[in-house]
């Protein structure tokens, strides 16, 4: 009798990873029982009732023998429910209820419910592009996960609806049609019913402000009383970038595969936008825990990642966002091994202006002056330093809420789109994208500037509000001031205008007043 | 200059009460009066059960103690009997009977020898009240007199800044011990001021501050000072309690004008509409002391900085001034945001204005 009765390839999801799993089921004489070995999870071993109750529920056989079922490579931690189906493929195979000569070509990914049926399950896009590594002609996976699947080139497709169709297809049935193709991100993204900044009154300067933002990919810090509509302004954002490249999208979805946020159409078709609550601890947003996964920062991950009241986070929480600013991607080390997860957003946080939110509004601030400078000071610090944008956003006046609206989403979005060519341009041949990217070299080498403008500088910076740092803030923004009116050159105008959107820096005009 | 032991067992009695007079403040048992009372009545209305202990802790007082203490903090004390106290003091029906003075007494001396302006207000003070404040004190020494103040967060301790921008006089008048710098945010303030003017307080070197401290240190400022200006203060607030004192004792009360629905003006306003001097700057404090004579004493300090302006910024400045404060309100369309944006830049660079919460910009005055 042979050791090995039958072998299924699956994969393990590391991270966002694929990891090829090799399933042997060994069938023979003995007390009937059913053990998994190797490195198995509470949800691996779980799946010996789902295996079970799904071969009776399909009308097969439960070989009332010994079976010992092994995931191999025996050191990679299994976790999860989406080996079921292999494992029940396995088994089927193995008590000769189905054809194992097929199995070299179909790797198997998907969770059992008790009927049968395949249930749709996390990391499908992960598998596919697991199974193209691997080199296995196909993929079955679940109907419902299908088209994610599919993103995958070269790996056939078989989308299944329970145990009874993987046994049809593997016994030399037809495979099922291939799913369609998702739509293109772009076509898709059009007829999104996104939020559009055609809701919005009033706002004049924030929406500017966004547009900015949008154009140089600047991070950006909305100030404002509570109810003012930072939220509000904030969720339009995604709806001004350019749309998600294919290979952007692909990203985008094989995050959020893994983390279980399916897409209609398969494929990311918007920019993600994420908000976690200020109570989120550091593994929540920037990823973590056992297993590691994707936290809201990847989630985000060329989209935006809106984080309201700011200075409510914790200090660690928000020290561990520095990595994903700097790097655009998040490194987690567990064991021997290093987890990346990408994460490159756009940064939108909001703040109240004090601690009771109404300084500087027509209600009375009850902040001393203590509560103000600890708010200042919990709103400093490294994260401060890479957002290039703060803007006030004020309450509109119940005046214009009948006025029409200022702009509209797509209006914004072309001057958007050819600002960032003219920075593609300019970049061309280098890994950086954008000018909220330009370090101080490049800035020199970029940011051509006159006379007039160096004496306003200078000027800036010996009144003692501008730091070296905000002073290539400054520059930056400027320079995608000048790329939205369509100039090579920055002009006096586009400087003065980015000094008056700056950030505050610690030693501002008002910590000298209170000495 | 020293202080008489009498004097000096008077002041320790005041401290050494302090918790009782607390507490007679608190229920507001004829507190007002308190600091009237002979020492034995004090003690007798005060001491409870404790006051034969009290007693005769009074009669054992050393005032050598109390000088040793004073010299190693570098505190002077000036008693009522001696020639250095301060003659505004006397005025006072409980003139404090020692003064405590943190810094050098001659150029106490030297500052209340000069006229003497009170410069008081709210402690959570809004941009604009903390602008005219920390004006008023810039102008007023600038035109040779002095600031008193008393060194709180918000109005007080932007007086004192203002008289120290242009190496003014300027008093401060604590309510703890003149050598204990509280609030403690401002010790930096309370060691410049010790060095270039000079910090005093009626409580013994090291006491900490008591409720009632605050409002009994008010009317030592009020009794310094010819002139108080409330510079922002609330129905209730405690500046009101200054400018009733410094009326009382016949001393002029002036008051800086806010907005009608300010609630930060609403104790301002209605001291000028119940007749204080109204303030819009140091010349009408200026006119209010010395009639037409001030314009003299106003240095040829003209505000020169708005010419040379270009006529937009010069317009926008004006609107700005006009209350039309944030980008929204001065852009009034969406294309205009941008030229506000830099001509508000502008202005910034060149000190005319000062961005503050709420994204509100302020003209520096």
């Amino acid at each position: 009798m042979p050791a090995v009765l039958a072998r299924v390839v699956t994969f393990a999801i590391d991270g966002i990873d694929p990891r090829p799993v090799w399933v042997e089921v060994d069938i023979r004489p003995g007390l009937p029982a059913f053990r998994i070995v190797g490195l198995a999870d509470a949800a691996v071993r779980e799946a010996r009732e789902r295996v079970h109750a799904a071969i009776l529920n399909s009308k097969f056989e439960f070989p009332a023998r010994r079976i010992t079922a092994n995931l191999a490579p025996a050191h990679l931690r299994k976790v999860g429910p989406g080996f079921d189906a292999a494992l029940a493929v396995g088994l089927l195979a193995a008590s000769g209820q189905c054809s194992a000569g097929a199995l070299d070509r179909w790797a198997v990914f998907g969770e059992l419910s008790l009927s049968g049926a395949l249930r749709p399950c996390r990391g499908v896009l992960a598998a596919a592009e697991g199974a193209r590594r691997a080199g296995v002609a196909g993929l079955v996976v679940p109907r419902e996960r299908a088209s994610e699947a599919a993103l995958v080139e070269d790996v056939a497709v078989a989308a299944v609806d329970d145990l009874r169709g993987v046994a049809a297809l593997l016994d030399g049935g037809e495979a099922p049609p291939p799913p369609p193709q998702a739509p293109a991100p772009a076509a898709a993204a059009l007829a999104s019913d996104a939020p559009d900044l055609a809701d919005v009154r009033g706002h004049e300067l924030p929406l500017r402000a966004l547009e900015i933002a949008a154009a140089g990919g600047h991070n950006l810090l909305l100030e404002g009383p509570p109810g003012s509509g930072k939220t509000m302004l904030a969720r339009r954002l995604p709806g001004l970038l350019p749309p998600l490249t294919r290979e952007e999208a692909i990203e985008v979805t094989r995050i959020h595969s893994v983390a279980g946020i399916g897409h209609r159409a398969g494929l990311a078709s918007e920019r993600p936008f994420r908000a976690p609550h200020h109570t989120v601890s550091p593994a929540g947003l920037v990823g973590g825990g056992r297993p590691p996964a994707p936290g809201e920062a990847s989630l985000a991950h060329h989209g935006v990642l809106f984080l309201d009241e700011l200075s409510e986070f914790s200090r660690p929480t928000l020290e561990a966002l520095r990595q994903p600013i700097e790097d655009g991607e998040i490194v987690i080390v567990r064991g021997q091994q290093a987890l990346r997860f990408p994460s490159r957003f756009m940064l939108v946080a909001a703040t109240n202006p004090c601690p009771c939110g109404y300084a500087g509004s027509d209600r009375l601030c009850r902040c001393g002056e203590q509560e103000l400078s600890r708010h200042r000071r919990r709103l400093s610090g490294p994260l401060l330093d890479r957002i290039d944008l703060l803007v006030t956003v004020a309450r509109p006046e119940a005046a214009v809420l009948g006025d029409p609206p200022l702009t509209t989403s797509a209006a914004v979005r072309e001057r958007v789109l050819a600002a960032r060519e003219r920075q593609q341009t300019r970049l061309a041949g280098t890994q950086l994208h954008t000018n909220a990217q330009l370090d101080a070299r490049l800035l020199r080498r970029h940011v051509q500037i006159g006379a007039d403008v160096r004496r306003t500088l200078a000027q800036a910076y010996d009144r003692g509000g501008l730091s070296a740092r905000g002073h290539d803030r400054v520059l930056r923004v400027a320079r995608t001031l000048a790329d939205l009116a369509g100039r090579d050159r920055v002009k006096l105008e586009d400087v003065l205008q980015a000094l008056a959107l700056r950030t505050r820096d610690a030693a501002g005009a008002e910590d000298a007043a209170a000495a | 200059m020293s202080a008489c032991d009498a004097c000096l067992r008077r002041s320790w009695l005041i401290a050494r009460l302090a918790g009782h007079i607390e507490i007679a403040w608190s229920a507001r048992r004829g507190h007002a009066s308190l600091l009237t009372l002979a020492d034995a009545d004090l003690i007798a209305a005060l001491g409870g059960a404790q006051r034969d202990a009290l007693a005769e802790e009074h009669e054992r007082f050393a005032p050598a103690s109390l000088r040793r203490r004073c010299a190693e903090r570098g505190v002077t004390a000036l008693c009522c009997c001696d020639a250095g106290y301060p003659a505004p003091l006397t005025d006072l029906g409980d003139a404090p009977a020692v003064l405590y003075v943190h810094g050098d007494p001659a150029r106490l001396q030297e500052a209340l020898g000069a006229d003497r302006v009170a410069i008081v207000g709210a402690r959570r003070a809004s941009a604009y009240g903390l602008e005219q404040a920390r004006a008023l004190g810039r102008g007023l020494t600038a035109a040779g007199l002095t600031v008193v103040s008393g060194m709180a967060l918000g109005v007080d301790a932007a007086a004192h800044v203002g008289a120290l921008e242009v190496d003014g006089r300027t008093v401060a008048v604590l309510a703890c011990g003149p050598d204990v710098a509280y609030p403690a945010s401002k010790r930096r303030l309370h060691a410049r001021i010790a060095a270039s003017g000079a910090v005093v307080g009626e409580l013994p070197p090291g006491t900490l501050p008591r409720r009632w401290c605050f409002p009994a240190r008010n009317r030592i400022i009020a009794a310094l000072a010819q002139v108080t200006v409330v510079v922002e203060a609330g129905e209730r607030s405690g500046s009101l309690i200054t400018a009733g004192q410094a009326a009382d004792l016949g001393r002029e009360v002036a008051a800086v004008p806010g907005l009608v629905t300010a609630p930060l003006a609403a104790g301002t306003n209605a001291l000028i509409a119940d007749g204080a001097q109204l303030v819009r700057g140091a010349r009408d404090v200026l006119e209010l002391l010395f009639g037409a004579a001030a314009l003299q004493l106003l240095p040829a300090e003209k505000d020169n900085r708005a010419e040379g302006l270009e006529p937009d910024l010069r317009a926008l400045l004006a609107r700005v001034a006009g209350g039309c404060d944030t980008v929204a309100a001065l852009a009034g369309g969406a294309n205009a945001v941008d030229a506000a944006l830099a001509g508000l830049a502008q202005l910034e660079l060149r000190g005319l204005v000062r961005r503050g919460a709420g994204g509100r910009y302020t003209v520096t005055a």
